[in-house]
């Protein structure tokens, strides 16, 4: 067994498998993928876009920021975006879809312990809850993508009091439309019961359009 | 709770039944005579002769030389990112260390990410750069598998079967099969598959959401079916385009876990030995499944300091509580854990929660398991790793009765033992040294994100991933420095190769060897008594490299947890 031996006529091989490979499993496999996908589940594929009144409202998939009190409210969101005075830097943008992102912060962070106690002082505010309440832990940990759609079936029954009576709904209607939102355990076993936060405020809004109308969209 | 651990044994009960079905079709595609038309084909192309067979050597400077020229093809695909096609955003290229980085980072199957997805690379580069390594990668993994068991299962014989050959099989045969089939799962399911690049939306509060989408159930398939992990995104698996369901995370844990639970199955089919095949399965699953037990136990518990704020962390009907920070709702803790544990079993490194924020003795589990690097493991190299602690079990053992150990019917020499010490010790050098090279380097405080022992932890989660292939992060850490980026990318060259290489040159040496009958002095590897002998080998010796390193991070941080010590 000579060094020769070992490596004699491997140049071709080696420099043909590259690019022919990256030809092959770069470009041919998920352009397959794509033009099949497309003509499968057009609507997935293209990232499961939600429309009202011909408009892109978001991804059914993809969280959004709610502020306002008669919207129910999803996860804290540690996502960034560029700062509008200084594109070189970066602020608070909460489901920035362009960027996801977490908080990072480790258990004994006193960042994260003083976010979590500022959350649930807001929270409890919010909602009308006793100084002492204790709050669900979704409503005040952030998401790891910043995107979460989903809040906890405890969280959206904190939030539904506050959201009928802005909406001057009665609290049964509204549990019925929480309830209609509310996606099982897959299987029973996969995955956790939860409401997914954009499509129940759709559903108010197409029961009872919010009085503050969404800003059309010009720019 | 009963959901959860019925949830458990209904996905390790599929594993079992999927790695049985994917051995047999393994062992096929190492074994078979025949070739498909577009493998003549490829042969041709490759100007190649089929019927050649290698020894070790020739086998392996194929795998490392083709490996070399693919790396080289992404790296300048990504260093001229600016001028490729389809790339709408118009997104720059990355810098020379960055790319040297990325390149590595998926030739080596770690897929390990100084870059964040969405703001960083172009649809092309996806496609052409990182769907394209992920594939090459994974395949060579199991290539050299092919090459290892081959090697093993031979008597008086130098030769362990044809690099191009096994790569093409591979590759056609079962990786993208495999992966077309669970794209179009993914995209049912809600992945994005695109060539678009983005989508805009007017939020019902009215502002602008710019929604990234691409070719990402590709991507996604890919990524878990060969144990791959970089996210398309990044937030990875978090993320709800490459994650959108408690389905599809099952099946990214099923995905991640068919090909290294498969090999022992494929192992005993060529070998003939199914009963060691199942022994090796078992060593697999007995540490998966304590370590799940300890990281669902340690998040299902939560943080004592979150409750003290005032926030709920207990399990009910209507919440999944737990430490939910840098969860996604859908998974709750049951399935975040599942996927730690199976991320960094498989040392896939791809994560559907941030890992910088697990409690100490949550965070404590996926670094423990690259560490031993033997749970599962990657495609094709985790088997290689466990056969190297198995060698080291019977030396050991054999030492203790005062008998020459043999494996498999061969006898084991010096020779194999020093090229199995060479292996085992090269992925603690490589974890200790960098560690503790970056713990003396002036800069690395600023690329924390934690203080304390968590900051520590960070340093030693980066290398113990980047060494152990896995690619998963302690991601509060920014590593995209030129001394990360280089540091991370030698210790994935290091981990990959100072493994592989020296394992196949075992399994060429044992090939050569006369198999000699089994004597009364032979201990029975088949055995459940030896597969405990095994477990406990890899964790003594995995406890008394790593358990100092891991003093300083994650077991002090949890004792000052529960003191209520917090960093600023």
């Amino acid at each position: 067994m000579t060094t020769q031996s070992i490596f004699k006529g491997l140049l071709r091989p080696v420099l043909v498998s590259a690019v022919f490979f990256m030809l092959l499993t770069g470009l041919a496999y998920p352009a397959f993928t794509t033009v099949a996908a497309q003509l499968l589940f057009p609507f997935q594929a293209r990232g499961s876009l939600l429309e009202r009144d011909g408009l892109v409202m978001g991804s059914a998939l993809i969280g959004q920021h709610f502020t306002r009190p008669e919207y129910f409210h999803g996860r804290p969101s540690m996502t960034l975006g560029a700062d509008p005075q200084d594109p070189s830097k970066s602020v608070s943008q909460p489901y920035n879809a362009g960027s996801s992102g977490a908080s990072n912060l480790g258990p004994t962070s006193q960042k994260l312990v003083d976010q979590v106690a500022a959350r649930v002082q807001a929270y409890r505010q919010d909602n009308g809850l006793a100084t002492d309440a204790q709050v669900p832990v979704d409503a005040v940990t952030a998401s790891a993508s910043g995107l979460d759609p989903h809040i906890s079936v405890a969280n959206a029954r904190l939030q539904l009091p506050r959201v009928a009576r802005l909406r001057q709904l009665p609290e049964a209607e509204l549990l019925q439309l929480v309830n209609a939102h509310t996606t099982a355990r897959t299987l029973g076993l996969l995955g956790e019961p939860r409401v997914n936060v954009l499509q129940l405020n759709l559903a108010l809004d197409a029961r009872l359009p919010s009085r503050q109308p969404p800003i059309a969209a010009s720019e | 709770m009963l959901s959860t651990v019925l949830e458990f044994a209904l996905v390790l009960g599929l594993m079992t039944g999927l790695a049985v079905l994917m051995g047999k079709w393994l062992t096929r595609v190492f074994t078979g005579t025949q070739h498909a038309l577009p493998e003549r084909c490829t042969y041709r192309l490759l100007g190649i002769d089929p019927r050649e067979s290698m020894n070790w050597a020739r086998y392996g400077s194929a795998l490392l030389l083709s490996n070399a020229a693919m790396m080289l093809l992404g790296y300048f695909i990504l260093r001229l990112q600016a001028v490729m096609p389809i790339n709408p955003l118009g997104l720059a290229a990355q810098t020379p260390d960055l790319a040297f980085n990325t390149a590595v980072s998926f030739i080596t199957n770690t897929n390990w990410q100084a870059y964040s997805g969405e703001t960083s690379l172009s649809n092309f580069s996806q496609m052409a750069v990182i769907t394209f390594l992920m594939c090459v990668g994974a395949t060579s993994g199991v290539v050299a598998a092919a090459g290892f068991i081959r090697g093993l299962s031979r008597s008086s014989s130098g030769d362990i079967g044809n690099f191009w050959v096994d790569f093409t099989r591979t590759l056609y045969r079962v990786m993208l099969p495999l992966c077309v089939g669970m794209a179009l799962v993914y995209v049912w399911q809600g992945m994005p598959q695109t060539f678009a690049s983005q989508a805009l939306a007017t939020t019902l509060e009215g502002a602008q959401q710019q929604l990234i989408v691409g070719a990402v159930a590709s991507f996604e398939s890919i990524k878990h079916i060969g144990t791959n992990g970089g996210g398309f995104f990044s937030m990875n698996a978090a993320h709800p385009f490459e994650n959108p369901t408690p389905l599809t995370n099952a099946l990214h844990i099923l995905s991640m876990l068919l090909i290294p639970s498969a090999l022992t199955y494929t192992f005993g089919s060529m070998l003939l030995q199914r009963r060691q095949g199942w022994v090796f399965f078992g060593t697999f699953l007995v540490l998966f499944i304590g370590f799940l037990a300890l990281v669902y136990g340690a998040e299902q518990n939560g943080n004592p300091l979150l409750t003290q704020a005032g926030a709920n962390q207990t399990l009910s009907l209507e919440q999944s509580g737990g430490n939910m920070e840098g969860k996604e709702l859908r998974f709750g803790i049951a399935d975040s854990s599942l996927f730690i544990a199976t991320t960094t079993a498989a040392t896939t490194g791809s994560v559907n929660t941030m890992h910088d924020s697990l409690t100490p003795m949550g965070g404590f589990v996926p670094l423990a398991q690259m560490m031993l690097n033997c749970v599962f493991g990657g495609d094709g190299v985790g088997f290689i790793n466990l056969i190297q602690y198995a060698l080291l079990t019977v030396f050991l053992v054999g030492m203790m009765i005062g008998r020459s150990p043999e494996f498999l019917g061969k006898k084991i020499e010096a020779r194999e033992m020093k090229l199995v010490m060479l292996s085992v010790l090269a992925h603690p050098i490589s974890i200790l040294g960098f560690t503790a090279l970056a713990a003396l380097w002036p800069d690395t405080m600023a690329s924390l994100n934690n203080l304390g022992p968590h900051g520590f932890s960070e340093v030693l989660y980066a290398y113990t991933s980047g060494t152990a292939n896995n690619g998963s992060a302690f991601a509060g850490l920014n590593a995209n420095t030129p001394f990360f980026n280089t540091t991370i990318g030698l210790a994935m060259l290091i981990g990959r190769f100072f493994t592989l290489l020296p394992m196949l040159a075992v399994a060429g040496s044992l090939a050569m060897k006369k198999t000699v009958p089994a004597g009364a002095g032979t201990i029975p590897t088949a055995t459940p008594l030896f597969m405990l002998l095994v477990v406990f080998v890899v964790l003594v010796v995995g406890g008394l490299t790593f358990l100092p390193a891991l003093a300083l991070g994650p077991l002090v941080e949890q004792l000052q947890l529960l003191s209520g010590q917090t960093y600023n």
